[in-house]
């Protein structure tokens, strides 16, 4: 059985739109470039743009719905402004956030990464260690390998599922931490 | 998959202040790990209105002193951490109070004792309001829903479950299969009374029978444990016999005959 070879047919950008909008739709995690590339075959300029675009379509028809960039791949999720709606349907009440000492220590993590526990201890000045196993629990930070210094200490990082439920593209997103420092009186 | 989880409230500003409420409980969960030296001092600069960049460090360590004895008497254990700033601001307070040496020609002025404490507390504070940065996003984050799994999402289940998955699930059908067996009892519950009635009859009728086959047709182990008591009884009461016609052959149940 000789085997056809696929052969491709240029498709226009609003129909590779079209495929790339399902292929969003159908991935529980939010999908990357390089598997958009590889599965509608083509070049990432391309993809890009019709990501762009199919974007911009769903901004430009007010839809209930938004196209974006998050923990590294594309995802379609409701807009916020529904979420009261969303919630009546779904029986849901927003779940409970993590508490302020894991999410300072998710903060050093986040900005000091990678980092060992003895460093967080001395931005914190506090032991840290339920509050990482709290965030190790909810898979918010990952452990990145050991510190090659004495007594070689576990060192952590923000994991993707930390970007996409603080709704980040990748990391060089968070606000430079040197603009935090504003002592106020 | 309903995970219960406590919800956690509080407001950055005054989140702080809670250490002084005269509630004992309140006192250790505002502590717990969320409070530390460096947000009590910072806490104390903030009150004293203070300017960071110049700490009276002698009122600050009196202040600072104070909570800790505070501490103490709510009977609160002081963590380590606490007793080193102790110390810290002690040393800084003694240094503060000695005569400077003047600097030396080219040298550049002693580092103010105060200095390592000051970055300190900024590096502490920019992360407690990067903290506060993530607590919005999330905040944003927590409207947004994407779409309910669909079957094939299943897939990646498989990828994330770990041993400890597999122990519960395990855990879950021996539940299950305990419950089955209890209903199984309730059902089929037999008296020792019935056994031998049951056996008794069914001798009477064939005259013979073979035990394996009599106890092959028996389900659950009390009916088993039923039929074997029940031949002991019949064999003891009644004239029955057991016959073993060879060696580990089978053992069979004869009813003697009269003549017999």
């Amino acid at each position: 059985m000789a085997k056809e070879k696929p052969q491709k047919q240029r498709r226009s950008l609003g129909e590779l739109v079209a495929a790339i909008e399902a292929l969003i739709f159908v991935s529980e995690e939010p999908i990357t470039v390089r598997m958009l590339i590889k599965i509608i075959n083509e070049d990432r300029d391309t993809v890009r743009a019709a990501l762009d675009q199919l974007s911009n379509e769903y901004d430009e028809r007010e839809s209930g719905l938004q196209v974006r960039e998050i923990g590294g791949g594309w995802q379609i999720s409701t807009r916020p402004e529904f979420h009261e709606d969303v919630r009546a349907f779904l029986k849901t009440r927003p779940s409970a956030k993590l508490s302020l000492a894991a999410l300072e220590t998710l903060a050093v993590i986040a900005y000091k990464q990678p980092v060992t526990v003895p460093e967080i201890l001395e931005i914190r000045g506090v032991q840290s260690a339920s509050s990482i196993k709290t965030l190790l629990d909810k898979r918010l930070i990952v452990s990145k390998g050991r510190k090659e210094t004495v007594g070689r200490p576990m060192q952590y990082g923000t994991s993707k599922d930390f970007m996409i439920q603080f709704g980040l593209k990748d990391l060089s997103e968070l606000p430079n931490i040197e603009d935090f420092e504003d002592f106020v009186q | 998959m309903e995970e219960k989880e406590e919800q956690i409230v509080f407001d950055f500003e005054n989140a702080k202040a809670k250490i002084f409420r005269e509630s004992r409980d309140e006192i250790q969960l505002t502590l717990g790990e969320f409070a530390g030296p460096l947000d009590l001092l910072l806490y104390l600069i903030r009150k004293e209105q203070a300017n960071i960049f110049d700490i009276p460090i002698a009122k600050i360590t009196r202040e600072y002193l104070n909570y800790i004895k505070l501490m103490e008497k709510l009977d609160i254990a002081v963590a380590g951490e606490f007793l080193v700033m102790s110390a810290t601001l002690i040393e800084i307070k003694s240094r503060l109070l000695l005569p400077q040496e003047p600097a030396a020609e080219g040298e550049e002025e002693p580092e103010d004792p105060r200095q390592e404490l000051v970055d300190r507390l900024l590096e502490h504070q920019k992360f407690k309001n990067a903290a506060e940065m993530l607590w919005s996003r999330a905040t944003v984050e927590q409207a947004v829903f994407t779409r309910a799994p669909i079957e094939t999402d299943e897939n990646n289940m498989e990828v994330s479950a770990t041993i400890f998955d597999l122990f519960e699930k395990f855990q879950q059908i021996m539940e299950r299969r305990k419950e089955e067996i209890q209903m199984d009892i309730q059902r089929e519950e037999m008296t020792l009374a019935e056994m031998i009635t049951t056996l008794r009859s069914r001798l009477k009728k064939a005259k013979k029978l073979n035990l394996l086959e009599l106890f092959r047709n028996l389900e659950t182990k009390q009916e088993l444990v039923l039929a074997f008591i029940a031949t002991l009884e019949i064999v003891r009461t009644e004239s029955v016999r057991l016959v073993q016609e060879s060696t580990f052959g089978d053992i069979l149940i004869v009813v003697e005959t009269e003549t017999g």
